[in-house]
């Protein structure tokens, strides 16, 4: 018999594409960011990423353990949430506060809803967000060795000037993962040549938020302003990173402009108008409840499909 | 004797109606910040709800249906009124802290719930049981999720420090409307399980009693009632 006459269903041709290599990626692409934020804060910062990635590890296996289901943690999501998370924190975050978050990124924002693929939020962002309710005076200490103002994005705030060249190598105070943005911008690079995340989610979130920052601002057309605006906080780590999770963004092309622009309003009502100085992990999680919505009056047109007339 | 006890372990076990019914949940949400405030609020709504139950059930011959529910609401109303003038007279520090959750008992689903389902069709005795068991276990849900909050929001139980602040952060979301989602959220599964495994044991738990007029339109109960007539 000749394989010729094997007959399959489809789809027949397969990518060498798979959620744990996809994942693989973005933990390498991560990778510089988070040697730059150990080289920044210190010890204290690898030691957290450790203890963040264990957590989540540990906490995905032994929930499946108790509902008797099959492992999972070989497709190194866990490690990516555990890895994210660890970014999102502040270096003098007490350990045990991070061990609490990676817990709650797992078992509730992640496995209570079906595991990977039916989280409904970006398990880090959630937990990130569940902390900085819970502790918002540790989630907000960002006084270690050098640094001990306060993170740009609040200096901005006040009305204080900032040294964007410093925001840009990532020499200022701020979480793990979000002051550097050459090392965030490696990896995003590296991503996008792997084809992993196109541009569509960060291009229009960013786009969007700088329209959004030029209208409302107050500055008017200010270089400085909105370079420093664009490189503090969090807003690269979540444009390239957390914004462009598979999971929980649209899978429509339109439906990813359409939440870029969600993102970017979003983010610059809560930096501008909200009551913190930061806001894109609340914009992001608030825009991964939109999705659904998103992604049911996106659906793209098949060939050949005709309007349903009135 | 015996309908009497069973009317009080249904409304504390079987039909409870924080985490079974899930009736009355902006009160369950909102003021069980702390054990007190919880046991407070449940034990006010009891009063009210054992006392309209004896009302309604007395008065069920003679109030006319078509008007049954403004009757329902008034006879209520007033006694939600006695209940927060005896609270802002004897525990005027509590009644600040429920605020408006005291005047809003009159349109609580469990006081209208259990009149329109039960006391309106009942004698004036099982009433009264249906009334305290429905009370008690409301009261019960709402300290639960008052003591979870508390210890885990502020390490306090009823207002005393039992987890040391010394080396204890208390973990703030809890006292705040996320934590009643997520405490609520937990202790439902909980009770689930629990139920679970008594009706494996072969103590079926899920289907309600007390269906006595056949009337599913009309009954209160029917959303999880397993023997459903087709409409």
């Amino acid at each position: 018999m000749s394989d010729l006459y094997h007959v399959s269903s489809s789809p027949h041709v397969r990518s060498k594409d798979s959620s744990s290599r996809i994942m693989l990626y973005v933990i390498i692409a991560l990778l510089p960011t988070a040697c730059f934020g150990v080289y920044n804060f210190g010890i204290r910062a690898l030691m957290l990423i450790l203890i963040t990635i264990a957590t989540c590890v540990a906490s995905e296996w032994i929930f499946e353990k108790i509902i008797h289901k099959k492992s999972t943690i070989n497709d190194y999501s866990a490690v990516l949430t555990g890895l994210l998370l660890a970014l999102n924190l502040p270096a003098t975050l007490p350990w045990w506060e991070a061990v609490l978050g990676g817990v709650f990124a797992i078992v509730i924002v992640k496995m209570m809803f079906g595991g990977l693929g039916q989280n409904f939020m970006n398990p880090a962002l959630g937990a990130r967000c569940f902390l900085l309710i819970a502790f918002a005076a540790d989630m907000t200490n960002f006084v270690i060795d050098e640094y001990t103002g306060a993170t740009p994005l609040a200096a901005m705030r006040n009305g204080e000037a900032v040294n964007t060249f410093n925001m840009l190598i990532g020499k200022t105070a701020g979480t793990i993962g979000e002051t550097s943005v050459i090392a965030i911008v490696i990896g995003a690079i590296f991503l996008i040549l792997m084809g992993v995340i196109d541009l569509r989610i960060p291009g229009s979130y960013i786009l969007t938020f700088v329209l959004f920052i030029l209208i409302f601002g107050g500055h008017g057309f200010d270089w400085n302003y909105i370079t420093a605006q664009l490189c503090g906080g969090g807003l690269m780590l979540g444009a390239f990173f957390m914004a462009t999770d598979y999971v929980t963004s649209p899978i429509t092309p339109n439906g990813k402009i359409l939440f870029g622009i969600c993102l970017g309003i979003l983010t610059g009502l809560f930096r501008l108008f909200g009551a913190n100085a930061e806001g894109v992990s609340f914009a992001i999680i608030l825009s991964n409840l939109l999705v659904p919505m998103i992604e049911k009056i996106t659906i793209p047109r098949a060939f050949g499909q005709v309007k349903e007339g009135k | 004797m015996n309908k009497n006890m069973e009317r009080l372990s249904n409304g504390l076990i079987k039909e409870n109606p924080t985490f079974v019914l899930m009736l009355g949940m902006c009160p369950t949400l909102a003021v069980t910040t702390a054990a007190m405030n919880g046991l407070g609020m449940g034990l006010s709504t009891t009063l009210v709800l054992v006392f309209s139950n004896l009302l309604i059930s007395a008065f069920r011959k003679v109030i006319p249906d078509g008007v049954r529910m403004p009757a329902f609401i008034v006879i209520v109303a007033s006694l939600v009124t006695v209940v927060e003038f005896l609270m802002k007279a004897y525990t005027p520090d509590l009644a600040v802290q429920l605020g408006v959750y005291i005047p809003l008992i009159v349109v609580n689903c469990i006081i209208l719930g259990r009149a329109e389902s039960y006391a309106s069709k009942n004698p004036v005795i099982p009433s009264i049981f249906d009334g305290i068991g429905m009370g008690l276990g409301f009261t019960f849900g709402l300290t639960c999720i008052g003591i979870i909050r508390e210890i885990l929001g502020a390490g306090q139980i009823f207002g005393v420090q039992v987890l040391s602040l010394e080396w204890f952060t208390p973990i703030t979301i809890f006292v705040m409307a996320p934590g009643a989602f997520l405490v609520l959220a937990f202790l439902v599964a909980i009770m689930n399980i629990v139920r679970e495994k008594m009706e494996a044991k072969g103590k079926p738990l899920a289907a309600p009693s007390g269906c006595l007029t056949g009337d599913c339109a009309h009954c209160g109960q029917s959303a999880m009632c397993t023997g459903k007539k087709a409409e």
